[in-house]
């Protein structure tokens, strides 16, 4: 088993031990359910439901619209109370269309689309289609639709489906307890996303701080001979894909390509076991485990929540506060995204809800930066944060770019490391923020630009024809005359 | 819970400027501690000068510039400063050596151009090279070891008429081996035979010769910079780089025509090599930020070292060496970034079928 070096990365603080011990629970059901139109990148599902009606757990409520979307299921029976704006589990706090369920406490099943018998000999497009009526999105937190990225088998030559096991984020255990506790559903829905793919091959990479996970795949692993587990060195951001990818078979993903141009597609375990029971029982994505965790929360847990519950649901359920959190976070704390409420929902992507005191976050006011070069060392992409915040503190962002702040993946690791405590990635955040802008509106200049173009021509051409047929029409001694009606 | 939401990361290491300046202080402490005694109160009357006008000038600018003066000194730079200023002045020399070099080092280099982390050259070195070139005589004053207490090593009293009276007395100076070697070449004696005169490779890794206030002991100095680089505050490639170009080159013309030219081994154990490769170089402010760029950054001090305690005017080139290589340091940066992922060193995406490493 040979890996291979990945560059720079830091070593944070774990504190997985918070977690990682505690068996998957059960949130019991909450009395109200918030499903957000939008969970996914790409184009927010369509409502199929009104005020008052009632739906049935597994019912679709808002179907896919568009090439990259998903759609929404009801995670368990009732009434449709609302269809209205809700803060979402943004930075931001902005409110989100979300499909309000008044839970009547039966979780009564609807009908379920047929199990699929052997999904070895079924169809991949079939298999895809299924993923895609599913709702099934990447739950590792970039909540890409699944049957999307399973789709680049038809277009691409592949031989490799890497499941990410590494769970890198410090706090976080999801992935760990499902490995533990349902490696053999997970293994199951890789062979059956393997078989959708097209890929011969399963590598499993898994950071060694989870040595019981790592021994149960492969335990789970070893009747299957296309299997192989990884256990790869725990340096953030291992799980990153292009790094993963990076350490497992040396291939460095270029710049501006997939992972898939190389023939590796990369998929989440969480992501793995919803496959396994969309195709395996019929049933649509409906929960996830969440970790709670962080010093604020009084019983951090690994908690099965059905999407729509609310954070405050979880922390309920925690047994609230144990010290004042100084915030709490959407994800990991490395690249996890602030909550500004906790009426927000858990949505398809919410890998942890973390409450962390201040001593945790360890925030201190900014100082000049001394030049350490630590940034610069620890980047995993090769950049030179330094430089580049500089550039963009004195507003020359044309020059970050050239530095290469669209490459960052805003991993964290420098700001983390900063002595200086620059926040470096709010940084590189701003400017690929205000570059993506300039970037869309310079292309939509250029496209009106060539249809005004295409336009004038078009019309010249109209005109041009316009005068060949009058030309035509009239015999050439009147054309005199002619001329002299178009002059006027 | 905060209103205004910042970008993560939600944790962060327990590494501060604070930290990494005492850490320094700290790897400097025992070679510091040994001179001190080794030359005695009045060097210790000069340390506590220099550090005490440093933080005093650091203050001034400070409160000129508006800016919180108690925070800002809590960072320990100046004191650091101050520190590595003291140990590159002559032991003994007068009060007022110490006050001017401070000045210079914190009021014209550093704070010029915008305080901590914005200037270009190493105040420190800014401060003794203006010194050396300056005042001459006064820099070039040193003197053979007296320790603390031993018989005829100038008590309190006496220090006190050396720092603040000027009354160095004759009889103690002595001249540094490199510039023994280097005046006693002018008058044609060759190396070879000026080199018996020299004390012995010993006493000069021990650190039992004259020479600047802090920087007689290679080994004391050594473990200093072993100390910070399993602190990870430094990395091995600027000392190994400007040493080992130093030595590189000095053995090689010393094989040529070791007449002329003394050997690696001298160069090495002799002025202040030791402190510069591992404490004055490695200045995170004015030495470059990659890897790549510190080999070059160290291979040009190496090389610049040997270059002017040969062919300049002063015997001694560590201070001027590293000056030049500062102004170099930002060109240097430019040119040695780290290749970014997935892209060629000129920044263009790898080719797909290039991907293998």
């Amino acid at each position: 088993m040979k890996l291979y070096p990945i560059r720079g990365g830091i070593h944070p603080e774990y504190r997985k031990e918070l977690a990682s011990e505690k068996a998957i629970v059960v949130l019991p059901m909450p009395h109200s359910l918030y499903i957000p139109l939008q969970q996914h990148i790409g184009a927010p599902a369509e409502v199929l439901v009104k005020e008052g009606d009632r739906v049935k757990k597994g019912q679709m409520i808002a179907r896919s619209q568009g090439a990259v979307s998903a759609p929404q299921h009801a995670s368990t029976s009732g009434t449709i109370k609302a269809i209205t704006e809700v803060p979402a589990p943004h930075p931001s706090g902005l409110p989100q269309t979300t499909i309000i369920i008044e839970a009547d406490g039966l979780d009564e099943w609807g009908e379920l689309p047929p199990s699929i018998e052997d999904p070895f000999v079924t169809d991949p497009a079939e298999l895809r289609a299924r993923v895609a009526q599913s709702g099934i999105v990447g739950m590792g937190g970039a909540a890409f639709p699944a049957a999307v990225k399973l789709g680049l088998g038809a277009q691409k030559k592949l031989d490799t489906l890497l499941l990410n096991g590494a769970e890198c984020e410090p706090y976080l255990t999801c992935d760990d307890r499902l490995m533990r506790e349902y490696a053999d559903e997970i293994i199951d829905g890789a062979r059956i996303m393997a078989r959708a793919l097209g890929t011969p091959r399963i590598v499993i990479g898994i950071e060694e701080n989870k040595p019981q996970a790592a021994e149960i795949m492969t335990r789970a692993a070893a009747a299957f001979p296309m299997i192989e587990v990884f256990t790869v060195p725990v340096q953030y951001p291992m799980g990153s894909e292009r790094h993963l990818v990076q350490a497992i078979t040396g291939l460095e993903t270029p710049a501006r390509k997939l992972t898939a141009d190389l023939g590796i597609v990369v998929h989440n375990v969480a992501t793995t076991r919803a496959v396994h029971h969309a195709v395996r029982f019929g049933r649509p994505l409906l929960a996830r485990v969440v970790t709670v965790s962080g010093a604020a929360i009084r019983t951090p847990n690994n908690i099965l929540t059905p999407i729509g519950a609310r954070v405050t649901d979880l922390i309920d359920f925690c047994g609230g506060f144990v010290a004042r959190p100084e915030s709490i976070v959407n994800g990991g704390p490395m690249m996890g995204q602030p909550l500004s409420s906790l009426e927000a929902p858990v949505v398809k992507g919410t890998s942890g809800i973390l409450a962390l005191t201040a001593e945790e976050i360890n925030d201190k006011p900014t100082s000049p930066c001394i030049r350490c070069g630590t940034c610069v060392t620890i980047c995993p992409c090769g950049l030179s944060p330094l430089d580049m915040a500089a550039f963009i503190k004195k507003d020359k962002l044309d020059v970050s770019a050239k530095l290469g702040v669209m490459d960052c993946v805003s991993c964290g690791s420098c700001s983390w490391a900063c002595p200086s405590h620059i926040p470096l990635v709010h940084y590189f955040n701003y400017a690929k923020g205000v570059l993506r802008d300039l970037d869309a509106e310079t292309r939509k200049s250029d496209r009106i630009k060539s249809l005004a173009e295409v336009r004038t021509i078009r019309l010249e051409k109209a005109a041009e024809a316009k005068r060949a047929a009058l030309a035509a029409r009239k015999p050439a001694a009147q054309s005199a005359t002619a001329e002299e009606k178009v002059s006027a | 819970m905060n209103s205004i939401k910042r970008s993560g990361p939600f944790t962060h290491s327990y590494n501060t400027v604070q930290k990494t300046m005492f850490t320094v202080l700290l790897a400097l402490m025992p070679a510091t501690l040994f001179n001190l005694y080794l030359f005695g109160w009045p060097a210790i009357l000069l340390f506590c000068i220099t550090i005490g006008a440093c933080v005093a000038v650091e203050a001034g600018c400070l409160s000129l510039a508006d800016r919180p003066v108690k925070q800002t000194l809590s960072d320990y730079s100046a004191l650091l400063t101050g520190w590595l200023l003291a140990m590159s002045l002559p032991p003994w020399a007068p009060w007022w050596v110490g006050v001017l070099a401070a000045v210079f080092a914190i009021a014209l280099a550093k704070h010029p151009f915008g305080g901590l982390g914005q200037n270009v050259f190493n105040p420190a070195m800014v401060g003794r090279t203006v010194l050396l070139v300056s005042f001459p005589v006064a820099m070039t004053a040193w003197v053979l070891p007296h320790p603390l207490f031993s018989a005829g090593a100038p008590g309190l009293v006496e220090a006190f008429a050396i720092t603040f009276g000027g009354n160095m007395p004759d009889t103690m100076s002595s001249a540094s081996a490199l510039g023994y070697v280097k005046t006693e070449l002018s008058r044609g004696i060759p190396v070879t035979q000026s080199m018996a005169q020299v004390p012995d490779l010993m006493d000069r890794m021990m650190g039992y010769r004259a020479g600047s206030l802090g920087e007689t002991s290679a080994i004391l100095i050594l473990l200093g910079g072993l100390f910070l680089m399993y602190k990870r505050i430094i990395s091995w490639h600027i000392p190994l780089s400007v040493m080992g170009s130093l030595f590189l080159i000095a053995s090689i013309f010393n094989l040529v025509d070791p007449a002329h030219y003394a050997s690696g081994l001298f160069h090495l154990f002799s002025g202040a090599t030791f402190l510069g490769a591992f404490f004055i170089a490695t200045d995170y402010v004015t030495s470059p930020v990659s890897k790549k760029g510190q080999l070059v950054f160290g291979v040009g001090c190496g090389l610049l070292i040997w270059l002017i305690r040969n062919f300049a005017g002063y015997p001694e080139g560590v201070a001027f060496a590293v000056l030049l290589m500062n102004g170099l340091s930002p060109i240097i940066d430019q040119y040695t970034r780290p290749r970014m992922f997935g892209r060629t060193s000129k920044g263009e995406p790898l080719p797909l079928s290039g991907g293998k490493l």
